[in-house]
């Protein structure tokens, strides 16, 4: 459940929301660090949970001593109030037996929090695309019918590409079996999109066909992606790599190399 | 995936794992299910006064909590602490889980995850675990324990190993500087640990990290000891390591700064040889 880090818990009332899946090559939640960083946004509450596997560390984001050494938890919602945005970070596996639990927590969470929108961040498993898929871009986005009602314009303009419907059986030509949504390796996503769909809430998903490796370059896409539709950074017409990198975000592969190798 | 060479390799991702949910299931599928998931759950199993009190709705008044996960840091407050005899045994946790291991003789359990109060000062406790507690069970623990736990004025230390290959650093450390330690603290935390704060990118995961997320979200003083170790198994440097991290609470846990050398060498026998690949 959500525990505010002050007494006086925020109000998130009318807020975007954008929150990572646990997906392949984990482009969602550095997507989600990104903005965080970039945008210097401040922590107000965690949520504690026993659906996330525990993990414990210092402040990801701190730019100076000062600020280095502050607990930071498995899933926290940081806020920048005047974009009126909220960001949800999680930073742990989802329990394996608790997936479906932890998708009924978010969207009790998203409802009773009021926010406008929400915009998942996730990715699919490159090498499932079919033919069709794999040309062309390799960002997809969805939404349900409620945020169609208020964004679907927006969305044309933007010119993106829904994420398609594939056949149940590949290869077997079954009349009666229709083409589902699909998304391998997307972890909650497909769950929390159905979700969201038969509560009638307004929310986005938007991801990208990647694989596991160096997915620093996947995060920078699918966050610029992103800002093409909600503007979080003030002038578009900036070169891109705009957004900082967090400190977290050192050493991905491993420490320095040992000198006494040579 | 496909190669290269043409062959067809199954991949996986170190974020995800495909679970297929499917929404009918059997009968017996769900039972089996709920059978294993009700052995899979932490029981705290107390000693007949604290059950009493437990019972009535009371907690166990506690003002410093000193946690050791791991075999260097629980067998640290055996020498260390624990010899001086004045510890009471409260009771112990059990926790089944695939990497538990049947043990004749002395049920394993009891002696993996065991709780401790000193006689003249009952206000102090402290808990030794040294079984593996799975990722699924360590919320449960940490919730079980602390629910007993008056939360005013409690103060928590823990004590955790680790191996010093899962510490990343920017110059490779030469293996001299092991073993030592780095803490993390929570936000109510006030003192001052008493060491190095344990750089990004590194993170503390397991037991302590559960520890940590309940304290940081209850408000309750707490910090956590690492030590990273280059030895597999337990060793009296490491052991020694954690020295300083109990300094403050010297007094009030009657912390023997030198230990007898015969119960460190009995304390540190060389663990079961399982394969005798590396002896």
């Amino acid at each position: 459940m959500f525990v505010p880090s002050d007494n006086s818990p925020p109000s998130l009332e009318d807020f975007t929301l954008v929150m990572p899946a646990v997906a392949v090559g984990n482009v969602g939640q550095l997507a989600v660090d990104l903005i965080v960083s970039t945008l210097n946004m401040s922590r107000v509450g965690f949520i504690h949970t026993d659906c996330l596997i525990p993990m414990a560390g210092n402040n990801p984001y701190s730019t100076c001593k000062e600020d280095a050494q502050e607990l930071h938890t498995p899933a926290e919602v940081y806020v920048a109030p005047e974009l009126k945005l909220a960001v949800l970070q999680i930073r742990a596996p989802i329990v394996q037996t608790k997936s479906k639990k932890f998708r009924q927590l978010i969207v009790s969470w998203i409802k009773a929090s009021g926010f406008s929108r929400t915009v998942i961040l996730s990715s699919s498993h490159a090498y499932q695309r079919d033919d069709q898929q794999m040309k062309g871009t390799p960002l997809r986005y969805l939404a349900t019918p409620s945020l169609l009602k208020a964004s679907a314009n927006a969305l044309k303009e933007l010119g993106w590409r829904e994420m398609e419907r594939v056949a149940s059986f590949p290869g077997l030509t079954e009349a009666n079996a229709e083409p589902r949504l699909c998304i391998p390796g997307g972890g909650i996503t497909k769950g929390l999109y159905t979700d969201s769909c038969s509560e009638d809430l307004p929310l986005a998903v938007v991801l990208l066909f990647c694989s596991e490796g160096d997915n620093i370059p996947d995060a920078f896409a699918l966050v610029n992606h992103l800002n093409d539709w909600l503007h979080l950074l003030d002038d578009p017409s900036q070169a891109p790599n705009k957004w900082k990198i967090p400190t977290s975000w050192n050493l991905l592969f491993g420490s320095g190399i040992p000198p006494s190798m040579f | 995936m496909a190669t290269f060479f043409g062959e067809v390799l199954s991949v996986y991702s170190r974020a995800v794992e495909e679970d297929d949910e499917d929404p009918e299931q059997d009968e017996e599928d769900e039972q089996i299910r709920r059978e294993l998931e009700e052995k899979r759950e932490v029981h705290l199993r107390w000693s007949p006064e604290v059950s009493e009190l437990l019972k009535s709705g009371n907690k166990l008044p506690c003002r410093e909590f000193i946690l050791a996960v791991g075999h260097n840091a629980a067998k640290f407050l055996s020498v260390y602490v624990l010899t001086s005899a004045n510890w009471d045994t409260l009771g112990h946790a059990s926790v089944w889980n695939e990497r538990s291991r049947a043990v004749t003789g002395q049920s394993s359990e009891e002696s993996a995850c065991v709780f401790y109060r000193h006689k003249e000062n009952p206000t102090v406790m402290i808990c030794q675990v040294t079984c593996y507690v799975a990722e699924d069970q360590l919320f449960q623990w940490t919730e079980k324990v602390f629910d007993c736990l008056q939360h005013r004025e409690l103060s928590v230390t823990v004590l955790s190993d680790s191996s010093v290959a899962d510490y990343k650093t920017a110059d490779y450390l030469c293996t001299s500087s092991a073993p030592f330690l780095r803490s993390l603290h929570t936000g109510t935390f006030s003192g001052q640990p008493v060491c190095q704060s344990l750089e990004q990118p590194n993170i503390i995961t397991g037991l302590p990290a559960a520890v940590l997320n309940h304290c940081q979200v209850q408000r309750i003083a707490t910090v956590v000891y690492q030590c990273y170790s280059d030895v597999i198994g337990p060793d009296s440097v490491s052991m020694e390591t954690f020295k300083p991290a109990l300094t403050k609470l010297a007094k009030s846990i009657q912390l023997n700064s030198s230990p007898n050398t015969d119960i460190l060498r009995k304390m540190v026998k060389t663990t079961d040889i399982q394969s005798n690949l590396y002896i």
